[in-house]
């Protein structure tokens, strides 16, 4: 009776000590995923507060007249005609008629550097696109320069950032802002063009390109290629020392630094089979090196979630082991394939050191309209915007970086909405 | 079903992509080499495209080894028609060059970079010699006895010149690989060690261990390698204003709110400064073209009348703009009608 009383005693005062060890366990778990939480959130807020304001930009409002004496073009379809035209005229003399009183070579500089240096470039599109312009006057929304931009946001913010900027340019800018000839815009360029070394011109539609294009050939080589192999390597293959030597070189080639990859197909691709630099034919191929081990890795282990009561029965029911694999374990295991691919493909697309070696790293400003075509990537283009001197670019560093995150998000998502929807449950 | 259709669809990209890469000729521009120059020569690319309506030269920031090495691998459209450099070609480059096949380089100079030490606006001001830069920075610094080194025994700047503050030494600056480190253990370290009689004496007599003694710099932890990106080392001295970096000109230019430059005996780093060659830290920037390659790939002869033209290249053009400080306006003519006439080197330059 004492004895089991004892015995009784004894659980109860170890059963709040392991309680108590539990809780703690809780907490060290909440805690990790506090730490974790918090430093995603410092991430993007600093991205977030940096990056926002690149999505709105200064354009100022001036009346420009299609003049064809002062661009010196008569013909809008002769080519020839139109790369000998002075288009500069066009947005200069609008300056010159919104502040007439402006005179003297270095004042003119100064006025003339109110907007974008492209902003003749950009009046000769619209005239372009809509020819019964020539000779017409309207009021036009143009393109200030980055230096503008620059302060005049930081007016608006209350902290002004003047720097850059002479005396009399803070007054035109003030004398404009009186009229309301110049307001914060939605900046589509940022979406619409390629790279540039004006901040205000520059747009991530090259890099975005880019990277279709290199992933689009990542997949279709990686995809098939990791899917035979696994399926080989899991349900033909004998198993014996080639398998598992096999075996162990693709785990280690999943854990190759991918600037190796990079000098790989530098070797091979540019040095030997002469793949021109800076194309996405070789960044496609050298990401897809790399990202084959994460295909069969993941590929593997979908076939082998299959149970293999699956097989059994359709080698009961008298199918060959090719109809078997086919007919039954591989569009049970597709779902998981498709998640590892698409993880793969998030990881390529984060990408920048291979592309290095194979100059993708490259300043780019056409938009590439094929695989042939001189092309650089997303993370690329946030490294070479992130290494310019100009101010601005800090927030459009910011501004592509968050283009990214939520490229990534989105196939993340996918990726695993996939894997909800598709799974099966043995 | 899927597998009959999945083997002939990998075959079928694998020749296409063979095939597009191998019947593929260039008609745009490949331009590598230094990363000072990149700023400037994309700048030009850029409205050369613009306003050609051609297609945009395609330049890669290799450094201006790395960029020499591709440029003088051969002639043929696998190798870049330019590369960007932040110091002369060498006298082994150029060989080099040559023996590959590359016979006609068309030197063009198109300005001058100055490299800046600043610090945060929110310290003091600092005034410095070259020999202070020296001695604070180099690995080894002569001793009481003449001839004799000592590894630098300086912890703070007042240690190196009585009139500097006593500031711990801490100086954030490119490491090995970049060319604004080479130009400034050449221009910065090497300016100031030439101070030292017996030092320069040596010059004459042992040069390769007078370089060792100017160019090496300390790794003592008060030299901080901050990486190849300029930006990153603004950002540092706006959060420590105990420290000094060392960068580009242009880096100054954009950031005159956060960071100001050190004057290097007495002569403040400014546009005007560097183009008369008062302040004393600044070097050259030139890029080669291969003459083979005009004519036959389109373009270049635009590209380089682009750069070459006075409202690229003057003291009103973009580039001065951008930061590049310009040739005055002898020199200016002087490259453009030889850049223009493309003539090559004659091999018989002083080359290092």
């Amino acid at each position: 009776m004492t004895e089991s009383a004892n015995h009784l005693e004894k659980i109860k005062k170890s059963l709040s000590r392991r309680n108590r060890a539990e809780k703690r366990f809780r907490w060290y778990g909440r805690t990790a995923i506090l730490i974790g939480l918090a430093a995603v959130l410092i991430l993007f807020t600093d991205i977030v507060s940096k990056g926002h304001g690149a999505f709105r930009i200064a354009y100022i409002e001036l009346e420009v007249t299609y003049d064809q004496d002062r661009i010196g073009v008569d013909n809008l379809t002769d080519p020839e005609e139109l790369t000998r035209g002075n288009w500069e005229a066009l947005s200069k003399t609008a300056m010159r008629t919104e502040f007439p009183e402006v005179s003297g070579r270095s004042d003119k500089r100064r006025l003339y550097g109110l907007i974008s240096s492209g902003a003749g470039f950009d009046l000769k599109d619209r005239l372009l696109e809509n020819p019964l312009l020539l000779g017409e006057t309207e009021r036009v929304w143009i393109l200030a320069d980055d230096d503008i931009d620059t302060y005049y946001k930081s007016w608006l913010d209350g902290e002004p950032y003047a720097a850059r900027m002479s005396a009399k340019q803070l007054e035109w800018i003030d004398e404009l802002h009186q009229q309301g000839k110049i307001r914060l815009q939605f900046n589509s360029n940022l979406f619409t063009r390629g790279d540039s070394r004006e901040p205000e011109q520059a747009g991530i539609r090259g890099a975005v390109m880019g990277s279709l294009f290199t992933l689009i050939l990542t997949l279709v080589l990686s995809f098939p290629i990791g899917v035979s192999a696994a399926i080989y390597l899991e349900e033909f293959a004998p198993r014996n020392r080639w398998t598992d030597f096999i075996e162990v070189n693709i785990n280690n080639l999943a854990a190759v630094p991918s600037i190796i990859f990079g000098l790989l197909g530098l070797a091979i691709f540019i040095n030997f089979f002469h793949v021109p630099r800076s194309v996405p034919i070789v960044g496609g191929l050298v990401l897809t090196l790399m990202t084959l081990p994460t295909i069969i890795i993941t590929s593997r282990a979908a076939i082998k979630s299959v149970p293999p009561s699956i097989r059994e029965a359709a080698l009961g029911m008298g199918a060959s082991k090719y109809q078997t694999v086919l007919h039954h374990v591989l569009p049970l295991s597709l779902p998981g394939m498709l998640t590892g691919a698409i993880i793969g493909m998030a990881q390529a697309l984060g990408e920048s050191a291979p592309l290095l070696m194979i100059g993708m790293v490259a300043f780019i400003v056409d938009i590439p309209g094929g695989f042939s075509d001189p092309a650089t990537v997303l993370p690329v283009q946030i490294f070479l915007w992130a290494d310019s001197p100009e101010r601005a670019f800090i927030e459009k560093t910011s501004a592509a970086i968050m283009i990214l995150l939520s490229f990534l998000i989105v196939m993340n998502t996918v990726a695993v909405w996939l894997r909800k929807r598709l799974e099966r449950r043995w | 079903m899927t597998q009959r259709t999945l083997i002939p669809a990998i075959l079928f990209t694998l020749a296409s992509v063979t095939a597009t890469s191998s019947a593929m000729a260039r008609d745009s521009i490949e331009v590598v080499g230094s990363s000072t120059v990149y700023p400037f020569s994309t700048v030009v690319a850029e409205r050369y495209g613009r306003a050609s309506g051609k297609a945009t030269p395609k330049i890669e920031s290799t450094g201006s080894g790395g960029g020499m090495k591709l440029f003088c691998s051969g002639v043929g459209s696998n190798y870049p028609d330019i590369t960007n450099s932040s110091r002369r070609i060498k006298a082994s480059e150029f060989k080099k060059c040559q023996t590959n096949g590359v016979t006609e380089i068309v030197e063009v100079q198109i300005g001058y970079d100055g490299i800046v030490i600043a610090n945060s606006v929110k310290a003091e001001p600092m005034k410095l010699s070259r020999k202070d830069i020296f001695l604070a920075l180099a690995a080894q610094v002569p001793s009481a006895t003449e001839g004799e080194l000592i590894d630098n025994p300086y912890t703070t700047w007042n240690q190196v010149n009585s009139a500097l503050p006593n500031v711990a030494i801490e100086v954030l600056g490119p490491p090995p690989t970049s060319g604004t480190r080479d130009a400034f253990a050449e221009l910065g370290m090497e300016g100031g060690c030439k101070k030292i009689a017996w030092i320069k004496a040596m010059k004459k007599t042992n040069k390769s261990a007078y370089k060792a003694i100017c160019h090496t710099i300390r790794e003592d932890g008060r030299y901080i390698e901050a990486g190849e990106n300029d930006n990153l080392i603004v950002q540092k001295l706006e959060a420590n204003p105990a420290a000094l970096g060392v960068f580009g000109f242009s880096f100054l230019d954009q950031n005159a709110d956060k960071v100001q430059g050190a004057q290097i005996e007495s002569v403040e780093p400014t546009f005007e400064s560097i183009a008369d060659k008062s302040y004393p830290i600044s070097r050259p920037l030139f890029f080669y073209v291969k003459k083979a390659h005009v004519g036959v790939v389109p373009g270049i002869e635009g590209y380089l009348h682009e750069f070459t033209s006075e409202k690229a290249w003057s003291e009103d053009g973009y580039l001065a703009e951008k930061g590049m400080i310009p040739l005055p306006d002898d020199e200016r003519a002087a490259m453009a009608a030889s850049t223009r006439g493309l003539v090559p080197m004659t091999g018989n330059e002083a080359l290092n």
